[in-house]
């Protein structure tokens, strides 16, 4: 058998010691009723959050020109979901990574017509409404420069938007069917309506929430109550969860790039921050093979403290 | 049948094999090198215990559907013990691999030890992810929402939507699940096949033979 020189922080050494009794039944059976009580001692005392969602019904109700807002935004192309690009649409680059596109290399998976998904196809559900039947008649039968025409005209004058007797009211001109749109779109979620109606464009039964989703994450609504729950990116975002729990602190690493320059600025910064965290993860998954770093337990020489005991004996 | 085909069979080659890497004297070991002494073993036990009471209490959600907890006291407390095993068990495992790391428990021939190990964490990481995006409730949706734009980034997003709170669900309770027992419970054979890593040995200045072992 060949032999050669010992590798401190590759190999290990005989252990020549003594041995002693050791039952992992025992052991096993006493961690699991310690951690069980010391768990149902912190359900007791801390118990757990439980934030109800928001729906479109109470955004719209608690603001109702932020959602008016966003709605024209679905409608005129500006808010995030219609530009978004990959996988949702064609609209937007997408983030890249040096040349690397790789959002767009997969292609749009999840096809979201913002106009059509959040405001025409809800509205044409609505039944019972002449003015608007005529109204989304005159829309789909506009041709397209005079549909960007009426929303150019209306996204100019909503400037001066406001909430009165339960309508949405915009001093616009020239802006065809976009008024009345707007309008009933906002009673429709006001209702609850449009809740039912995004939801319910997968049939009877879902369990996809990504078109209401995206929706409501285009207004600012949903952030606003995000910010007074310490939960926006540059609070370290979503590794923190409603009120004062301890939410997910294993994912620091992950949510500190996020905090620092360029990451924190740039436009692609999710895809670096992604680059970082694989290459970071291979490195810890690689590190028994990777010298220099393998061999710093052994001179940090923390292991003394560790094993103290048979240091001591030896 | 003769006793060499017997002996031929994948079923008796598959027992020699596991008997001879594991027998139950190593499986179930009544002593142990007297250098496992250190408060350090205790993560690693105390992160296997609350695995199984983060599954344990999961089943409990699981038995009423994923709205029950939110409308039910009892729901709730059951959801507060779930939430609060995955802390523990998140505690325990980090204190765990900080401990191993400055054990340097990967010699010995312990790569794959390790390796299994730093693979259970990040299952767990997405599994415990996928928990607060099928919530149902403000959590999950502004997680979800801020989470969507990594991931699509990466262009996983198409394949993996976290605003899918079906598709986050079933991930949740069926893929990754499965896929953290499985991978702790490899890690945990290894643990026992190769044997807890010696200390270092500050004058070893012994030869080795190429499979690993001292002389």
């Amino acid at each position: 058998m060949s032999t050669k020189k010992f590798r401190p922080d590759v190999d290990a050494p005989e252990y020549k010691g003594g041995y002693s009794p050791y039952d992992i039944i025992k052991e096993g059976t006493i961690a699991i009723v310690v951690v069980g009580i010391l768990v149902v001692l912190l359900a007791v005392v801390f118990g757990s959050p439980d934030e109800p969602a928001v729906t479109l019904k109470r955004w719209s109700n608690a603001a109702p020109i932020d959602f008016a807002t966003t709605a024209l935004s679905e409608l005129n192309g500006t808010s995030i979901s219609a530009s978004y690009g990959a996988p949702y649409n064609h609209n937007g680059p997408g983030q890249k990574l040096g040349p690397l596109g790789l959002a767009r290399w997969v292609g749009v998976r999840i096809p979201i017509n913002s106009a059509d998904d959040f405001v025409i196809d809800p509205l044409q559900s609505l039944p019972n409404d002449p003015a608007l039947k005529t109204g989304l008649s005159q829309w789909t039968h506009a041709s397209s420069s005079t549909r960007s025409s009426w929303v150019a005209n209306y996204t100019k004058a909503a400037g001066h938007m406001t909430f009165t007797n339960g309508n949405v009211v915009v001093p616009a001109t020239h802006a065809g069917p976009v008024p009345l749109m707007i309008n009933d779109l906002t009673h429709m979620a006001r209702t609850g309506a449009l809740d039912t109606a995004l939801l319910s464009g997968n049939g009877f039964y879902t369990t996809d929430y990504t078109k209401p989703l995206l929706f409501i994450a285009d207004g600012s609504y949903l952030g606003t109550l995000a910010q007074k729950q310490h939960m926006l990116g540059n609070q370290w975002g979503m590794m923190n969860e409603t009120g004062s729990y301890p939410g997910q602190p294993w994912l620091w690493l992950y949510t500190f790039w996020y905090q620092v320059p360029p990451m924190n600025s740039s436009s692609n910064g999710d895809i670096e921050v992604f680059a970082i965290m694989i290459v970071l993860t291979l490195v810890l998954f690689f590190l028994p093979l990777i010298p220099g770093l393998r061999a710093i337990p052994r001179k940090v020489k923390l292991y003394r403290v560790i094993w103290r005991e048979h240091y001591q004996s030896v | 049948m003769s006793t060499t085909e017997i002996e031929r069979q994948w079923t008796t080659r598959l027992r020699h094999r596991a008997a001879g890497k594991l027998p139950p004297e190593k499986l179930l070991p009544d002593t142990q090198p007297s250098y496992v002494s250190s408060w350090i073993y205790v993560f690693g036990v105390a992160t296997l215990s609350s695995l199984i009471l983060v599954i344990a209490t999961g089943c409990l959600l699981a038995l009423r559907g994923p709205s029950w907890w939110h409308g039910s006291y009892i729901g709730h407390f059951v959801n507060s013990l779930h939430l609060w095993s995955v802390e523990v068990f998140f505690f325990a495992m980090v204190v765990h691999l900080w401990g191993k790391f400055f054990m340097g428990a990967w010699r010995g021939g312990r790569t794959a030890t390790w390796m299994t190990g730093v693979v259970t964490f990040l299952a767990s990481l997405l599994t415990a992810f996928t928990g607060y995006v099928s919530q149902s409730n403000f959590d999950s949706q502004w997680i979800s929402t801020q989470a969507k734009d990594g991931i699509n980034a990466t262009g996983g997003g198409a394949y993996f939507n976290v605003l899918n709170m079906g598709q986050m669900l079933m991930w949740h309770i069926v893929l990754l699940p499965l896929v953290a027992i499985i991978l702790t419970t490899l890690h945990v054979i290894l643990v026992r096949v190769k044997g807890v890593v010696p200390p270092y040995d500050d004058n070893a200045a012994a030869t080795v033979t190429t499979e690993g072992a001292t002389k």
